[in-house]
């Protein structure tokens, strides 16, 4: 529909507007971030950071380390979240529906509190640990490093897999299962050759997600890796970490990690294109019961691998309410870290945590229905430029935006550090592209004959946008503002970066409290945390009633 | 209120693509209108220029004496009817009909009234507190109907509005879509693709092809005498033959290969020694049993459907015809059958050899290039 010569109208100002506000707060700062990477203090040229990178070990492994441990984690996310895609897609079984809901409770609970939970449970004074050593005599190898961010990120990814898988296989024609058994190819063999490579897209959707969420993490490194050093946590040490801050030195990590995270970016771009065929089922399969053995290993292994994924959570919950001291956890019950956690700013946590989260949605939501109406309705080289701009951030690991944000901001002529303004921004820029592909996906949808059938019964181009475009939109974009209210409200790599007192979130809260070793507090944050987004999410599932749920 | 529409000289291009090189047409008031053509022959893009989604290029459109080329379509006062009916699914029927009139400066009872009063016409009344996505595609059409007349529109635009629907009740709808619009009196520009349709519905039909009017007549003279032979191939079956006309002592012949019939109704300036196309429905094949001195034919096959038999044959020369008889209580012709063919020479068309004039008199063709 692009018409050739367009009369100048609302939509030219609202395409300025945008190009403005992306150049400030976008551009800007990742060209900020650019420069300090390539200029010393003195403002000459220099590639010595770079140098200085990938010449020394000690700074270079970092980024084989976060590799191996993202593929193992993705290997094993793979491993265990298929099999459940194929019980819950396959078999009738009980309770599913909180199967269902309990995986996605764990995939997008904050980003510390598997790695914090395990710690108090498997680390060197877990109460596991403790219990194996006392009452057995046997010694659980540490948790600490490689293995525990396995453990954790695995436990907290694999839903991602198996709300993925669940898609792929409810598509599969139960014609395409009948005909394979007719040419004898059943059981194990059918699924590798038919069940799996029919879901061979998706399969890789959901791994190179996995992939770009676990290398890109920063919370469960940060509290479980000790000496197994990850590049999300090398930048953040290097700009604000203990060991004395490299402000060009972290700029250089950034452009590295930007490049880095792009690269994936497009490889998975290209597999998906590689691999795309579409299937759409007529007569989706029926679901067997599980009867004899089988069934019962089938039921077990659902529910023990769900349980333990859930169980972080749990237990964050329950010792919200033991007594405690610093970091020791005492005999009985109370409600004393929620006392202390008042005197600690638990009420301007939540209130800033609800503030900064319901504004940046507003925002989000606004800017996005905007942008999507430009790029699907109003195709042109600028619009399409500011789509390619919106979607840059998602590709940036929080902290580098984080980082990006300080670099721009702190100084004149915009100073926003400090304030709740750039906490906003931070959550805005990251958190849009995914909000503007659902919207644009929406309005695609949304014939264009809706739209002139309301200005053919004489309402004008705005009054049509406000009173059926929008809404209609509305309407497809809520459940996914919901996924980010929960990833907003449990942003920690950014804010770790921009919070201070009086902008400090929940999230923080929890993180400071954990830092300081005062644990029952932390765990009273946590729980906090953890309820909020619990009910979030079921709020979601209950609006969006269906289980395609777009992560 | 009726208008006429005025369309003079329009031209439409999509970049350098010209679709609609220079058309003109009217139409009259409170008249059923159909454009009708292949698909992709710029039927849409007519109407959506008419109604002012799409920029018009050249040419001057006018409701009565008013030029609208210039007026915003919110402006234009038009009901439309969409081809997926563009119901507004977040809003019930009641306030899918109200909305056109809450843009009007009307008192609240009075919408309440007129919105009641077309959901009656169109037999929606008790759907009117559900939701879009509870109706079926038959009670869509009604909605939208009901949506685009209320307002009082001076023209009503339908683009292809029931192919979404199927067979029987597009039979159904067409029924009420037409008996509505004689009610209503409105000025009506119908589009589709499917000839039966535009016969069954329209007062008149233009047929298009590339963006060019080829025959603008009421459905019966667009039958029986087709301007050309594009038109009387597109509307309804046709045999064609290539002939000749032999004139023979002031007298003009007909002649297919070896058969020869007299024909009356040449116009005059045709009349002379040429070669022709013959353009001949199934049914003006008249089929003897008995060898005569028609055109010898031998049956392939033949379809019983009730009233009429459906019957297809090969020529001598090896080419394929059919023709359509009255069924007979006796019998059926076997194939294999030798037969002979003669025609019903009043009804048969005539075009010049290459198709794109009727040569026979009785042709009526409000087209105004022709
Ligand atoms: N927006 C557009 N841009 C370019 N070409 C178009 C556009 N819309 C229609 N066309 C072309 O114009 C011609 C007529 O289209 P249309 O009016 O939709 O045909 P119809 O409705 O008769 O099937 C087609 O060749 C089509 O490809
Ligand atoms: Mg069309």
């Amino acid at each position: 529909m692009v018409r050739q010569h367009r009369r100048r109208d609302m939509w030219s100002g609202v395409t300025v507007t945008f190009v403005v506000l992306f150049v400030i707060f976008l551009v800007y700062p990742l060209l900020g971030i650019l420069k300090q990477s390539v200029f010393d203090r003195e403002g000459n040229f220099t590639l010595q950071e770079f140098v200085k990178f990938f010449s020394q070990p000690y700074y270079s492994r970092t980024i084989l380390n976060s590799f191996e441990v993202t593929i193992a984690i993705t290997l094993c996310t793979l491993l265990i979240g298929i099999p459940l895609a194929y019980f819950y897609s396959f078999y009738q079984l009980k309770g599913a529906k909180a199967l269902f809901v309990i995986s996605i409770l764990c995939c997008m609970s904050a980003p510390f509190i598997g790695a914090y939970s395990w710690i108090l449970l498997l680390g060197r004074s877990g109460v596991i640990t403790q219990f194996f050593k006392n009452f057995l005599g046997i010694k659980i190898g540490s948790i600490y490093g490689f293995g525990g961010i396995l453990l954790v990120q695995s436990l907290k990814l694999f839903p991602l897999v198996f709300i993925y898988m669940n898609g792929a296989f409810k598509n599969i024609d139960s014609s395409l299962m009948e005909a394979s058994a007719n040419l004898g190819c059943v059981g194990i063999k059918r699924f590798y050759r038919v069940v799996l490579n029919l879901s061979m897209p998706t399969i890789l959707a959901a791994s190179l997600l996995v992939f770009m969420r676990a290398f890109a993490d920063f919370g469960t490194p940060l509290l479980i890796g000790e000496g197994y050093r990850t590049f999300p946590v090398e930048i953040y040490n290097q700009y604000l970490g203990e060991n004395g801050t490299d402000h060009n030195f972290a700029a250089a990590i950034s452009v590295i990690a930007i490049t880095l995270t792009a690269l994936v970016f497009f490889v998975q771009k290209w597999a998906t294109s590689k691999f795309k065929f579409s299937i759409n089922a007529m007569h989706p399969i029926e679901k067997k019961k599980p009867k004899g053995l089988k069934g019962v290993l089938i039921y077990i292994y659902c529910y023990v691998l769900v349980a333990i994924a859930f169980l972080p959570q749990v237990y964050v919950v329950y010792l919200s309410f033991r007594n405690s001291d610093q970091a020791i956890f005492k005999e009985g019950y109370s409600f004393s870290n929620y006392e202390s956690a008042m005197n600690k700013l638990l009420g301007r946590s939540i209130s800033n945590t609800l503030v900064l989260g319901m504004g940046s949605l507003v925002i989000i939501i606004i800017c996005s229905i905007l942008i999507a109406y430009l790029v699907v309705r109003r195709p042109s080289v600028t619009n399409n430029a500011i789509d390619t701009m919106s979607v840059l951030p998602y590709i940036m690991p929080g902290s580098v935006i984080g980082i990006a944000m300080v670099v721009a901001f702190g100084k004149p002529p915009i100073v926003l550090t400090g304030t709740m303004a750039i906490m906003i921004l931070s959550f805005v820029i990251r958190r849009m592209p995914y909000t503007i592909r659902s919207a644009n996906a929406t309005l695609m949808q949304i014939p264009m004959s809706i739209e002139e059938a309301s200005i053919s019964l004489g309402t004008s181009k705005i009054k049509t946008f406000a009173k059926i475009t929008v809404p209609m939109m509305t309407n497809g974009i809520i459940s996914g503002a919901i996924l980010s209210w929960v990833s907003i409200v449990t942003e920690l790599s950014s804010s770790i970066i921009l919070y201070n007192n009086r902008t400090i979130t929940l999230t923080m809260s929890a993180y400071v409290a954990i830092s300081r070793g005062n644990y029952g507090l932390a765990c009273a944050f946590s729980a906090v945390l953890t309820v909020l987004t619990s009910l979030s999410l079921l709020l979601y599932l209950f609006i969006s009633k269906s289980e395609d749920i777009k992560l | 209120m009726k208008e006429r529409i005025i369309i003079t000289h329009a031209m439409k291009k999509y970049g350098d693509a010209v679709i609609i090189p220079n058309l003109s047409v009217e139409i009259k008031e409170g008249e059923f209108f159909t454009l009708l053509g292949p698909s992709g022959c710029g039927k849409t893009t007519l109407l959506r220029m008419i109604a002012g989604f799409n920029s018009i290029e050249g040419g001057d459109f006018y409701f009565n004496d008013n030029r609208i080329n210039d007026i915003d379509p919110a402006k234009r006062n038009i009901g439309m009817v969409f081809q997926n009916y563009a119901i507004f699914p977040h809003l019930s029927v009641r306030k899918n009909v109200e909305f056109g009139l809450k843009n009007r400066k009307l008192a609240k009872d009075e919408i309440t009234k007129r919105a009641e009063e077309y959901l009656k016409l169109m037999q929606i009344e008790e759907l009117a507190e559900r939701m879009p996505e509870k109706l079926s595609g038959g009670q869509q059409q009604r909605v939208a109907l009901a949506r685009a007349l209320c307002i009082e529109p001076h023209v009503l635009l339908m683009d292809e509005p029931l192919s979404n629907l199927d067979a029987k009740l597009r039979v159904e709808m067409r029924t009420v879509i037409k008996n509505i619009q004689h009610s209503v009196g409105i000025t009506t520009v119908y589009v589709t693709h499917d000839q039966e349709e535009a016969m069954a519905i329209s007062d008149r039909i233009a047929v298009m092809k590339d963006g060019i009017i080829q025959h603008i007549g009421t459905p019966q003279n667009i039958y029986q005498r087709p301007a050309n032979l594009f038109v009387s191939t597109f509307i309804g079956r046709s045999n064609i033959f290539d002939g000749g006309l032999v004139v023979k002592d002031g007298k003009t012949f007909l002649k297919l290969g070896e058969y020869e019939t007299a024909i009356q109704k040449v116009q005059d300036k045709y009349r002379g020694n040429q070669k022709i196309i013959a353009s001949i429905r199934p049914e003006e094949l008249l089929m003897h049993r008995e060898p005569g001195k028609g055109i010898k034919a031998i049956i392939d096959d033949c379809v019983f459907l009730g009233l009429n038999t459906h019957y297809f044959m090969h020529l001598e020369d090896g080419k394929e015809v059919e023709s359509i008889q009255e069924s007979t209580i006796d019998s059926i012709i076997a194939p294999g059958t030798e037969i002979s063919l003669s025609l019903n020479v009043d009804k048969i068309n005539l075009f010049t050899a290459d198709g794109s004039v009727n040569i026979l008199q009785g042709v009526r063709n409000d087209c105004a290039t022709n």
